[in-house]
């Protein structure tokens, strides 16, 4: 199966057709870029590995591991201003699998500038409607980092302590987080708040009028409440154990999944801090679909190579065998000429030339 | 998409624990006792299929989402770090990660020190946040076998009663990590199987 097809649709152009409805425009990048904007942004990427070789004016260049810090380098920050993008790209990465690089079709929507409320609900229906479109079976879970980072951020933790801390909430990992936070002299009632919060998973309806007793005001939460009502949909959930790697994403952070894949499939949220590193004034929101996580699943393997296999002798002459073909093809059905019956060809039925076109079913 | 829990049993003695765990928790599937070289079964009343694999494949299975859950000892969730959720630590199978060596062992810090093991990325890891050098040399069993014979300096292993330590001359010199079975999750299988899991995690927590 083709990767951008899925299910029998020709995926990556309904989404970019998507993508340009809403007035994204294409954004084609070069294939290579200098390599030292990866070795400065090494957490940024999914794998540490990047393909490397010397340019002819000897310049270190890196086959693009990733697509979202090119555009965020490229950025142009004016005042006012909001860019809606959207690509469709091969990235090179190492497989977790089989630690080898492997290229990989990435398409996603990037929007920088002046991002508002506006913007990362529409990034989030675009999300929302990229998920249904490779499955009716799917899940938008989103989080506001905001929400986990504060208190956090009120407690007096090490960098190591909060690393630890955010690989167990990432775990969904109750025990281990309650062991941690006692060794970090963390305060009871602060403990059993993360591990709520980190436990609570469901729709939004559910999750947060429950929350909201918890933390009565917290911004982060109501600007949850607002975006996923403003969704409406029953695909979107809460899931405060998505903690994108805070260095870089901030604000609103989701992942999206659909039934009978073992991974997200789209992975997104804010990255201003990414564009604060990058010395850029504007903010940023967009995801990122993983076309390759779609190759070899939900399509069943077809019966039948061919309908027909049209055998044809020394004594037919070209046009004949053509002209028999062509028949064939023009009824809709799918042929495959030979001489010889080939031995793993699966086939419905033969019409044998050498025996004046006869039919065997 | 099959609406039965599928969960990843590791074979063995820790697995026909967790299954009684299981079992007593009221996800029971009696088939699964009937001797014979089967290894997947089903009980559509309680709405479970589980499969018997190798302990150290369980996480694999859970993470590439042939299991919505599984059971996996911490050693292998810390050596091989899948991307799964661990709900659950079900306190069976306890046992230790450590460094153990020859009794009259003293780490001389000028040197790099030999390190025999299974487990590379947990010893790595460990001599990373202690500042030690240290050259990994990678066994598959027999462990115990590289100190006597000069192989390693040190070795990094399970340690559950210390007996074949004990018999092989070797002491525990230090402890790394507390081991013990685990209950984990395929990411994605949690987002449709929600109530399923929670629910079976609900009961193995009160257990």
């Amino acid at each position: 199966m083709n990767e951008s097809s899925f299910a029998g649709k020709n995926l990556s152009s309904e989404l970019c057709g998507l993508y340009g409805s809403y007035g994204y425009v294409r954004y084609k990048m070069n294939k290579f870029e200098e390599y030292d904007l990866y070795a400065r942004n090494k957490d940024f990427l999914v794998a540490d590995s990047v393909i490397t070789f010397t340019d002819t004016n000897g310049k270190l260049m890196a086959l693009k591991p990733d697509v979202t810090l090119s555009i965020a380098k490229n950025c142009r920050d004016a005042a006012g201003e909001v860019n809606k993008l959207y690509y469709d790209e091969n990235v090179y990465r190492v497989s977790k699998g089989t630690n080898s690089f492997k290229e990989i079709r990435q398409l996603g929507v990037e929007c920088t500038g002046e991002i508002d409320d506006y913007c990362i609900l529409e990034v989030l229906s675009l999300a929302l409607k990229s998920l249904q479109a490779i499955s009716p079976e799917c899940a938008l879970d989103v989080s506001e980092l905001s929400v986990i980072s504060g208190i956090l951020d009120g407690c007096d933790l090490t960098a190591s302590q909060k690393r630890e801390l955010l690989k167990r909430i990432g775990e969904k990992n109750l025990h281990e987080l309650q062991a941690l936070c006692e060794a970090a002299d963390m305060a009871a009632e602060t403990v059993s708040l993360l591990k709520t919060l980190v436990a609570s998973y469901g729709k939004p309806s559910d999750v947060l009028p429950v929350l909201k007793t918890l933390l009565p005001g917290h911004p982060g939460l109501a600007r949850l409440e607002t975006l996923t009502g403003a969704l409406g949909s029953d695909a979107v959930r809460i899931d405060f154990s998505l903690v994108s790697d805070m260095s870089y994403y901030n604000g609103v952070v989701f992942k999206g999944y659909v039934g009978g894949l073992p991974e997200s499939v789209v992975s997104g949220g804010q990255y201003d801090r990414l564009m604060e590193k990058m010395k850029h004034t504007s903010c940023a929101v967009g995801f990122a679909v993983y076309l390759d996580l779609l190759e070899g699943f939900a399509a069943p393997s077809a019966a039948y190579d061919a309908d027909v296999l049209l055998l044809y002798g020394k004594a037919d002459s070209p046009a004949k065998v053509l002209a028999a073909a062509q028949k064939l093809t023009a009824e809709g059905k799918t042929v495959c000429v030979r001489k010889n019956v080939p031995a793993k060809l699966r086939y419905k039925a033969v019409v044998d030339l050498t025996e004046g076109g006869a039919c065997h079913g | 998409m099959d609406k039965l829990l599928n969960i990843a049993l590791p074979k063995g003695r820790l697995g026909e624990k967790v299954y009684a765990m299981f079992e007593a928790a009221g996800f029971d599937c009696p088939s699964i006792k009937e001797p014979g070289r089967k290894l997947i079964f089903e009980n559509e009343a309680t709405g479970v299929r589980y499969f018997w694999v190798k302990p150290s494949d369980v996480a694999i299975y859970v993470e590439r989402g042939a299991a919505d859950i599984g059971v996996a000892g911490k050693d292998i969730l810390l050596e091989y770090e899948p991307d799964v959720y661990e709900l659950h630590d079900l306190a069976i199978g306890k046992c230790r990660m450590a460094v153990a060596a020859k009794k009259d062992f003293r780490d001389n810090r000028a040197r790099t020190l030999r390190v025999a093991t299974k487990f590379t990325n947990i010893a790595l890891k460990y001599y990373n946040s202690v500042g030690r050098d240290i050259d990994i040399i990678h066994l598959n069993g027999s462990i115990e076998l590289a100190p006597i014979l000069g192989l390693s300096d040190v070795i990094v292993d399970i340690v559950e009663t210390g007996a074949t330590l004990k018999e092989n001359d070797l002491t525990v010199v230090e402890e790394i990590v507390p081991i013990s079975a685990r209950l984990i999750a395929n990411k994605a299988g949690y987002r449709f199987k929600t109530e399923q899991i929670n629910g079976l995690v609900k009961k193995m927590r009160e257990m």
